[in-house]
C-alpha cells in the first residue's frame, strides 16, 4: 500500500496538508481535511505524482510541485527559495508549481537538527534556505538519474539533463522527468550531494535571471487569500478591545447594555482584553464601540510619558554612573584612545517609538472540532511553526493538536514573527464554541502595537595625531536589550582600533518588538551622522573622510566606490537640492546610499527626489525581486525617518490611524530608486533590510549640504526641521 | 415586497454586473457589505476611516473608498470590485501590474488598480504630477510607488 498526497490543488496560500512523518527521506504525505486520509492501491499510485524527498512531487505529465517553506509577506521568498530547488534540480520552470510548506520546522525548517525553524525575518529566508534548497534539488535530479540509468542500463554518468528533461547522448535517447519519475525506485535515504556536484554561477539558467513572483497574479484580480479573507460555514466575528495602557487587565465592563445589542453573541475576556463576538462584522464594531472597560491600574506602563523619558530620563541616564551598563561590543582601549586624542567629536541623537503599520490589520481565524481537542488555525505569520507551538502552548494543547494554515501575509516587517493575535482568535473560538474570525480594527492595531523602541544616544570619536579615528564610544538609552542595540557595531564597515559599545536599558511596560532591520535605522543614523559632521569639520568630503580616516573594510569600500559613481556624487547639482551619504548593514549585506533632497523652509517639509544605492548581498538569486525588496526598504525607511511618530501619554499610545500616525504617500516618496548589486559569487545574504538602515543619516546628511544645520532626531517632521532652521 | 420582508432591511445593487441584495442596517459600510456578506474578499480592510484606500471600489464609475460608503448608498447603484475589473485580468493595468511586477504583499493593490482605473478612464495620458495627486490617498505600506507610477504610464501606452 501507498500512501499518497492526493490533494486538489488550492494554490500555496491554502495547504491541506499534513505530515504523518518522514522514513529516511521519503516523506508520506497525505490529505488532511474533509476527506480524510488518502490512501491509494499501488495501481493508484503507479497514475499519480511521485514523491521525491520532502519538498518535491513530479507528476506523470512532467509537470513538477515544489514545496515552498518561506512565509511570502511581499519580499517574494516564496517564488526564491524554490527557485534556488528547481536551478539544481534542472527543472523546467514554466511547469513548476509552488505549495506552501506544513508549519513542519523539522522538515520544512532551515538550521541544524534540533533547532529547526521555519521563521522568516531578520531577511533570513533565501539567505538560510539556499544551500539547504540546492542540495535537494539536486538530490531529486540525481535519483531521477539514477532511475533513468538503470532503466536504459547504462551509467549514470552518462546522463545530463536539460530543463525537465534526461539525456543520454550517446544512444540520442530522451526521458522525461515525469516518465523518469514513473521508472524510479526512490531509496529509503537520498543520495548526499558533493559542493562539486552543484552548479557553477555560469551554468545558472534561474539563479541571477529574474522569474516572475509566482503570488503577483493572485495579488492583481483579488484572488490572493489572506487570513482576514477566510469564511467557514457559521463563522461568527469578533474584536478584542486592549486597555488604552498596555497590558492593563480588565476589571468590569458594561456587559449587559453590550449584550443587548443587535447581533452580539458573547462578549469573552481575555488576559489583556475584552473580545465583542456577534454576528456580523459591523455589529462587532458596534459592540466594540459601545464597550466601556474599567482596567487594571497596575500595569507597569501606567503613567508612562515617552516624551519626558527622552528627553530627560535618558540623556541623564546617558550621563549617569549609577545606571545598568550592557557592554555591547568592545575593542583595544577606547579610555587610552580618548585620553590620548588630538581631537574629540561628539554627538546626541534621538528616535521615536515606531510602529509597523502593516497595511493588513492582524487577525485571525479559529476553529475547534466537536471534542475540543483540535483546533484549526488560518492565519498569515512569519514563524508558523513557532506560532502552532505557542498557539498550542496558550491552549494548553499538544502542537499536533493544532493544524495550521498559513496564508499571504498583508504585511510583516516583523510584527508578524509573534502570533498573540491568532492566540486571542483560538481562545475567542473555545470560549464560544463556533468557528470564528478576529479581526483587531487599525485603532487596536496600533493601541496594542509592538514597537520599535525610542532612543537616545550619544557617540563620540577620538581622532590621534594625525586626524584618524583611533577611538569609539556610542552608548544607546533605550527599552528592549537587542531590539535597541542591533546594528550598533562597526566593524562590518569601519575598523576602529578601540571600541567602548554599551546600552543602557529602560523598562516601560510597553510591548516592543523587531521592525524591519531592528534598531540598525536609528544606530546607523547616530553613527553615520557624526561620521559626516566630522567629515564637515575636518573639511573633507564625505567620501574621502570614510576612506582616508575610518579604515573602511574592503567590502565597504566597494560599496562606496560605487554608490559615489552611480549618483555621479561630485557632480553640481541644481540649486535647492543637495546629496547625502550614508552606510547600511544588516544580515550579512553590506550597502551604501546616497540621497538627493530638497526643502521647502516655509512649511519645513523634506523631500527625497533620488536614491542611488549600492549593495552587497552576494550571490542574487532574484535581482528582480532583490530590487524591489531595496525600493522598499528604502521607502519603508524614509517613511520613518520623516514622518512616523508613536509617542505615549500616561501609559496610552497617542496615535490611533493614519491621520496621526503618518505614513510615506506616493506623493513623498523618490521618483527615482537606482539599486545596483554588486557581482558576488558568495553565498547570498540578506537583502529584505538592507535597503533601509542607511536612510535616517543619508537624508540628515543631505539636509546639512543644503542648510548646514544638523538634524539630530527622528523622524525629521516639519515642525522639528523649522526649529533646526530657526535654531 | 412581500411581508416576509418586513422590517428586514434589504438593499439591492448590481454588483460587477450581477443583481446583488444584502441583508444589512442601511449604515453598514458597504465594504463589509462587500467583503463578508458577499464573499468577494478583493476588496481590503485597511483603516475604516477612509485614510488609506485600500477598500477603493467603483460605484457608478466612481473610485469611493467603500469603509466610508453606506450601503444604503450604493442602492440601486451599479458597484465594481476588483473581482470585476476585468475577465481574466486582462485590464491594462492588471498587465502592466504583472510587467512591472509591481505587488509586494499586495494587500493594497486592490485598491491601487481600482483608483488607477478611475484615472484612466478620465485621463488616459496622465502626467506623473496627475498619477500622484489622483493616488495619493493610496498607502503602499510596501513602497511600491515607483513601480505603480511605471505601471499606470505602461497601461496608458499601452492601453
Amino acid at each position: 500500500m501507498t500512501i499518497i498526497e492526493r490533494t486538489e490543488h488550492t494554490g500555496p496560500q491554502i495547504s491541506r496538508r499534513t505530515l504523518l512523518g518522514t522514513a529516511g527521506g521519503l516523506s508520506f504525505a497525505v490529505a488532511f481535511g474533509a476527506k480524510g486520509l488518502l490512501l491509494l492501491s499501488d495501481a493508484e499510485a503507479k497514475s499519480a505524482a511521485h514523491v521525491i524527498g520532502a519538498w518535491v512531487r513530479i507528476q506523470p505529465d512532467n509537470s513538477i510541485t515544489i514545496i515552498t517553506p518561506a512565509a511570502e509577506m511581499g519580499q517574494g521568498s516564496m517564488t526564491g527559495v524554490p527557485a534556488a530547488l528547481a536551478e539544481e534540480l534542472d527543472a523546467d520552470w514554466s511547469t513548476v508549481t509552488l505549495e506552501m510548506a506544513p508549519a513542519e520546522p523539522a522538515i520544512y525548517g532551515y538550521g541544524g537538527p534540533g533547532r529547526k525553524s521555519m521563521g522568516i525575518y531578520g531577511s533570513r529566508a533565501v539567505m538560510r534556505y539556499f544551500n539547504q534548497m540546492r542540495v535537494a534539488g539536486a538530490q531529486v535530479r540525481k535519483v531521477l538519474l539514477a532511475g533513468a540509468a538503470a532503466h536504459w542500463r547504462v551509467d549514470p554518468k552518462d546522463l545530463t539533463t536539460e530543463p525537465s528533461v534526461i539525456v543520454h547522448a550517446a544512444s540520442r535517447r530522451r526521458m522525461t522527468y515525469g516518465e523518469a519519475a514513473a521508472v524510479t525506485t526512490v531509496p529509503a535515504t537520498l543520495p548526499g550531494i558533493e559542493k562539486s556536484e552543484l552548479k557553477k554561477k555560469s551554468q545558472f539558467r534561474i539563479i541571477g535571471k529574474s522569474v516572475p513572483r509566482r503570488d503577483i497574479p493572485e495579488k492583481i484580480d483579488g484572488s490572493a487569500r489572506y487570513s482576514i479573507d477566510v469564511h467557514l460555514p457559521g463563522m461568527v466575528y469578533a474584536s478584542t478591545l486592549h486597555a488604552p495602557v498596555q497590558l492593563a487587565q480588565p476589571v468590569r465592563w458594561n456587559d449587559a447594555k453590550v449584550r443587548a445589542m443587535k447581533g452580539v453573541i458573547d462578549i469573552v475576556k481575555l488576559e489583556q482584553g475584552v473580545a465583542v463576538v456577534a454576528d456580523t462584522f459591523e455589529h462587532v464594531l458596534a459592540a466594540r464601540d459601545t464597550l466601556e472597560v474599567e482596567w487594571t491600574k497596575t500595569a507597569a506602563a501606567q503613567g508612562f510619558d515617552s516624551e519626558a523619558a527622552l528627553n530627560a530620563a535618558y540623556p541623564a541616564m546617558a550621563e549617569s554612573r549609577n545606571t545598568d551598563v550592557r557592554t555591547v561590543g568592545s575593542k583595544g582601549n577606547a579610555d587610552t584612545a580618548f585620553s590620548g586624542a588630538a581631537k574629540v567629536y561628539k554627538a546626541n541623537f534621538k528616535s521615536d517609538y515606531g510602529y509597523h503599520a502593516q497595511m493588513e490589520p492582524l487577525n485571525g481565524v479559529a476553529r475547534f472540532n466537536a471534542a475540543g481537542d483540535q483546533v484549526e488555525i488560518w492565519e498569515g505569520t512569519q514563524a508558523p511553526g513557532r506560532s502552532r507551538q505557542r498557539i498550542a502552548q496558550a491552549l494548553g494543547l499538544k502542537t499536533s493538536q493544532v493544524i495550521h494554515h498559513q496564508h499571504y501575509l498583508g504585511g510583516g516587517f516583523g510584527r508578524r514573527s509573534i502570533t498573540d493575535y491568532s492566540i486571542e482568535a483560538a481562545l475567542i473560538a473555545r470560549a464560544i464554541k463556533r468557528p470564528v474570525k478576529m479581526i483587531w480594527t487599525r485603532e487596536e492595531d496600533l493601541a496594542f502595537g509592538m514597537f520599535r523602541p525610542q532612543s537616545f544616544q550619544c557617540v563620540e570619536a577620538a581622532l590621534d595625531g594625525g586626524g584618524k579615528i583611533a577611538g569609539w564610544r556610542h552608548c544607546v538609552v533605550g527599552d528592549g536589550g537587542r531590539l535597541v542595540y542591533s546594528g550598533i557595531k562597526i566593524d562590518k564597515y569601519y575598523r576602529i582600533p578601540n571600541q567602548h559599545i554599551e546600552q543602557r536599558g529602560a523598562s516601560h511596560g510597553i510591548r516592543l518588538k523587531h521592525w524591519r532591520a531592528v534598531a540598525h535605522p536609528f544606530n546607523i543614523f547616530a553613527i553615520e551622522g557624526l561620521v559626516d559632521e566630522m567629515a564637515a569639520k575636518e573639511r573633507l568630503d564625505p567620501f574621502e573622510f570614510r576612506r582616508q580616516r575610518m579604515a573602511m573594510t574592503s567590502k565597504a569600500k566597494r560599496v562606496f566606490d560605487t554608490v559615489e559613481k552611480m549618483s555621479d556624487w561630485r557632480r553640481k547639482r541644481p540649486k535647492g537640492r543637495a546629496l547625502g551619504l550614508s552606510v547600511s548593514e544588516r544580515s550579512g549585506s553590506l550597502g551604501a546610499g546616497v540621497v538627493q533632497i530638497s526643502l521647502d523652509r516655509k512649511s519645513g517639509k523634506i523631500h527625497v527626489h533620488k536614491v542611488w544605492v549600492a549593495v552587497d548581498g552576494g550571490t542574487i538569486v532574484q535581482p528582480d525581486m532583490a530590487r524591489a525588496n531595496i525600493e522598499s526598504g528604502v521607502v519603508y525607511g524614509l517613511s520613518s525617518v520623516l514622518k512616523e511618530r508613536a509617542t505615549i501619554k500616561g501609559g496610552a499610545v497617542e496615535q490611533s490611524n493614519f491621520h496621526d500616525y503618518e505614513v510615506l504617500r506616493m506623493s513623498e516618496a523618490p521618483e527615482e530608486i537606482h539599486v545596483t548589486f554588486l557581482d558576488r559569487d558568495t553565498r547570498p545574504t540578506g537583502i529584505g533590510e538592507i535597503g533601509n538602515p542607511f536612510i535616517a543619516a543619508a537624508v540628515a546628511n543631505a539636509f546639512f549640504a543644503l542648510t548646514g544645520k544638523r538634524l539630530y532626531h527622528m523622524p525629521f517632521t516639519p515642525d522639528r526641521v523649522l526649529e533646526v532652521l530657526k535654531a | 415586497m412581500d411581508d416576509v420582508w418586513k422590517g428586514v432591511p434589504m438593499v439591492a445593487f448590481i454588483l460587477n454586473g450581477k443583481r446583488v441584495s444584502v441583508n444589512a442596517e442601511p449604515d453598514t459600510p458597504l465594504l463589509w457589505a462587500i467583503r463578508e456578506h458577499l464573499r468577494l474578499t478583493g476588496t481590503k480592510y485597511g483603516c475604516g476611516a477612509g485614510l488609506c484606500g485600500a477598500c477603493t471600489v467603483h460605484v457608478d464609475g466612481k473610485a469611493v473608498k467603500s469603509c466610508q460608503t453606506a450601503l444604503s448608498d450604493a442602492a440601486h447603484t451599479s458597484v465594481t470590485t476588483i473581482e470585476g475589473l476585468s475577465s481574466n485580468a486582462s485590464h491594462p493595468l492588471q498587465k502592466a501590474w504583472v510587467a512591472e511586477q509591481v505587488p509586494q504583499c499586495g494587500y493594497c493593490q486592490s485598491g491601487q488598480i481600482m483608483k488607477a482605473a478611475e484615472l484612466l478612464r478620465q485621463t488616459p495620458n496622465p502626467s506623473r504630477d496627475q498619477i500622484v495627486a489622483h493616488m495619493n490617498g493610496n498607502i503602499c505600506r510596501c513602497g511600491t510607488y515607483t513601480r505603480i507610477v511605471a505601471a499606470i504610464q505602461r497601461a496608458a501606452k499601452e492601453g
